[in-house]
């Protein structure tokens, strides 16, 4: 009847175009918000750090591929979600740890944590924090082997920790935190902790690497700005109001910048996976790690909170959800408690 | 901005492609129109010509029978058909006119001098004969919404937002007969009892903005509006003019509000002042896939194929045409469907522009879709619910409430078409309420 009889039109449902951001997309941000950290590290810590990292992500990239192979399940390499987990596994580890020591923990976020629950977005704890407290518990007595920044050189860490000698080792902010004390003792102390110029783990000593990422994300609008402010908006105000004796500010601000907090915050509790969905619950899900970092760093056992804080409020995530829907669109808050109660009244009745 | 509306996307535009084009009348009229019976929402129309006979422009061809409009001849010329035909919505009872080329005007439409003189009622009963229904694409019938309107709405806004990416037919009717667009706002609030009225403008288009505020007088207002979709959805738009909430299940008369499409108040506009019913109207024929993207004034029951035929033809092979835009456009399968009175865009899409759509991938949780949503729905868990058939859990979540404006698909980074799985819910749950009444009805 027509010219375009033989068009072969496809019928779908609307909407028929796409943000063009898909999964990869937004992985890929995350891995290029990680580099500023990446160089610092390896500013610090020598090269070692990066090859430390590389194997860590091949090794996550290659266990997630092997598994999904092995179960004839539809491949997700190209997601790029096993490699942001490598390189988050390796950041929270000191520069020191022996190679096959991370390949133990990628196996178990990769393997165990999130492919035996299903894959991507079925896994409930953060991949990588659930990795290093398996390896915490394995093989603690590697996390507290801190090489002092700078003096690495080339290939001058040793490739096995019992080769670390006391000479080179340090200690961490984490840890005169966690006795009470100021890690430094003025202002300008506080710029190393900034920068990143102190003992610690590859990729969370530079608070001010990590900032620059978050904002990179924040920016790119890859994770919203309530769960690191929630997060770290209430660690601050309870280490003001708790300063343990010290200068309120000086302790806040070290609270603020030492250990795992900056990383934990913008790129562990922001984890899409297993964050809330709601935007009021990913706020009770910033303070609830706020708390419980505090909580831990002031009273628990090892000098470190954030990690453990996070996977206790992964597991809380559900029961989060369900209490923080957001409210009917037309039915205000008003209508609701009038539509309670009058319920409430006929059940009596 | 006072208020603004719950989370919303920002597609991609495409406007500039027509936006900056001049309407033209069809270079070629076409040989002939498939009125369908039914171009609104309520009873198809029971059509009044037989095979054989002559039409005129502008006579009437169909008659309501219940809730709808009335539908008239767009071209002079024979009834060569009255039977079902393909449109947008399916086989519906179509009627053909061989197009004589004539355009002899029914002459029952006369000019009238007395537009001043004319009452409340009088106006909504002119628009009734005239067979106006919503032109933004939902298709209520014009009529029925100004009845239930009067004496219960304190505010009248006028639609000109057009939010949808690549439509640019309200942006040049603003531009282009903006006189006839606040002229019908006007006889609008007169309809219901107001003053005032509101035009509202997304503000990517601001020279529609200043040559309407160069024509309103104190009666009509132009406001300008974040271009954010989906902006000229009318609860949306209602939430960010006046702060009011629509309530789940009630119409904007419950919030003291009337919209109307600026495409509907200039079709009021030549209704009363001309006579004229609703036989044509602006169409934005565009797309990656059109070789010349164009702006048409072009008579209702014109066949796609001729309208794409005057547009130049395919530059590309379209992977989809669609009957509006991208976001919650219709898409059809033969190209001999016509254009409705609700038919404000045909946009052909390229495989290119529609690449991003697949293949769907796994939900990751991000909450973008939670984030997006204008209704304050949570499609992730609506879909998980629905995909497990908890579909009370599914009703729990309010999926009734949702508006399908394809925001939440459309931000979804693992393309998980979202929209999709609501429409079979909604579906589902109508058949389970239906099936409910039905034993309820046997029982007593």
């Amino acid at each position: 009847m027509n010219e375009f009889k033989d068009l072969r039109l496809t019928v779908a449902s609307s909407p028929h175009v796409n943000s063009p951001v898909d999964t990869r997309q937004l992985m890929l941000d995350v891995l290029i918000a990680l580099v500023p950290a990446m160089v610092m590290g390896v500013y610090f810590f020598g090269p070692r750090a990066l090859v430390l990292t590389l194997v860590s992500v091949v090794g996550c990239e290659v266990f997630e591929f092997g598994y999904r192979k092995l179960m004839k399940k539809p491949g997700a390499l190209g997601d790029l979600s096993a490699a942001v987990t490598g390189v988050l596994l390796a950041f929270v580890w000191p520069v020191s740890i022996p190679y096959w020591t991370i390949l133990v923990g990628d196996f178990f976020a990769v393997v165990v944590v999130k492919q035996l629950f299903g894959g991507l977005g079925k896994n409930f704890l953060n991949p990588a924090l659930a990795g290093r407290a398996f390896m915490a518990l394995s093989f603690g007595s590697m996390m507290t082997k801190y090489i002092k920044p700078g003096t690495a050189n080339w290939w001058g860490i040793p490739n096995s920790i019992d080769a670390v000698t006391d000479a080179i080792t340090t200690a961490t902010p984490m840890g005169a935190l966690h006795a009470g004390d100021l890690p430094a003792a003025d202002y300008n102390g506080l710029v190393d902790l900034l920068v990143g110029n102190v003992g610690g783990c590859i990729g969370e000593v530079s608070a001010i690497a990590l900032l620059l990422g978050g904002v990179y994300l924040i920016l790119r609008g890859v994770i919203h700005i309530r769960i690191p402010l929630s997060y770290l908006g209430t660690v601050a105000l309870l280490s003001l109001v708790f300063p343990q004796g010290n200068d309120p500010v000086l302790w806040a601000l070290s609270q603020l910048l030492g250990g795992g907090l900056m990383l934990g915050a913008f790129f562990m509790a922001t984890d899409y996976v297993t964050s809330p969905c709601t935007p009021k619950g990913e706020m009770v899900f910033g303070v609830g790690c706020g708390l419980l970092t505090v909580f831990m760093r002031y009273f628990g056992g090892s000098a470190e909170g954030v990690s453990y804080a996070i996977l206790l409020m992964n597991i809380c995530v559900p029961i989060i959800e369900k209490v923080t829907r957001p409210g009917r669109f037309g039915v205000s808050r008003e209508d609701r408690k009038a539509a309670k109660a009058a319920k409430k009244g006929g059940d009596k009745a | 901005m006072k208020n603004r509306f719950f989370g919303g996307v920002h597609p991609a535009e495409h406007k500039d492609l027509t936006e900056h084009k001049a309407t033209v009348s069809l270079p070629k009229a076409p040989d002939q129109v498939v009125i369908p019976m039914s171009m609104h929402v309520g009873a198809p129309c029971k059509p009044v010509v037989a095979v054989g006979d002559q039409v005129k422009v502008g006579q009437l061809i169909g008659e309501t029978t219940g809730l709808g409009a009335p539908i008239h001849a767009s071209v002079s010329g024979k009834v060569t058909a009255v039977e079902p035909r393909l449109s947008g919505g399916g086989q519906v009872m179509s009627v053909v006119i061989e197009n004589d080329f004539q355009n002899t005007p029914d002459p029952a439409i006369r000019r009238r001098d007395n537009v001043g003189a004319l009452t409340g009622d009088q106006i909504i009963d002119i628009v009734r004969q005239a067979g106006i229904v919503g032109m933004g694409g939902a298709g209520f019938p014009t009529h029925v919404k100004l009845s239930g309107a009067v004496g219960k709405v304190d505010t009248l806004i006028i639609n000109g937002a057009e939010c949808e990416p690549y439509i640019t037919s309200d942006h040049r009717l603003m531009l282009e007969r903006g006189d006839a667009v606040v002229g019908g706002a006007k006889l609008l609030a007169k309809a219901v009892g107001l003053k005032n009225a509101t035009i509202c403008v997304e503000l990517n288009k601001p020279d529609a903005i200043e040559h309407l505020k160069s024509l309103c007088g104190e009666e009509v207002r132009v406001e300008g509006l974040k271009t954010r979709y989906p902006q000229g959805a009318e609860k949306q738009l209602i939430q960010a003019v006046t702060g009011r909430q629509v309530p789940p299940g009630k119409l904007p008369a419950d919030v003291k509000c009337l919209v109307c499409n600026v495409a509907t108040a200039a079709a009021v506009y030549d209704a009363v002042t001309e006579g004229k019913p609703l036989t044509q109207r602006f169409v934005t024929l565009t797309g990656g896939a059109v070789k010349e993207p164009m702006n048409v004034l072009a008579p209702i029951g014109t066949p796609l194929s001729h309208l794409l035929t005057q547009a130049g033809g395919f530059k590309a092979d379209p992977d989809r045409v669609l009957l509006g835009g991208p976001m919650m456009g219709i898409a059809v399968y033969d190209l001999d469907v016509p254009m409705m009175k609700g038919t404000n865009c045909v946009l052909s899409l390229t495989r290119e522009e529609t690449a991003a759509q697949d293949p769907a991938q796994t939900c990751i949780r991000c909450g973008k879709c939670v984030e997006v949503c204008p209704m304050k729905l949570t499609p992730l868990f609506i879909r998980a619910n629905a995909n497990k058939d908890q579909w009370g859990e599914v009703e729990a979540l309010r999926v009734m409430d949702c508006i399908e404006c394809g925001s939440c698909s459309y931000i979804c980074p693992a393309r998980i078409p979202l929209v999709q799985t609501f429409r079979v819910a909604k579906a589902q749950l109508r058949k389970q309420a239906a099936e409910k009444k039905a034993k309820e009805g046997g029982k007593a």
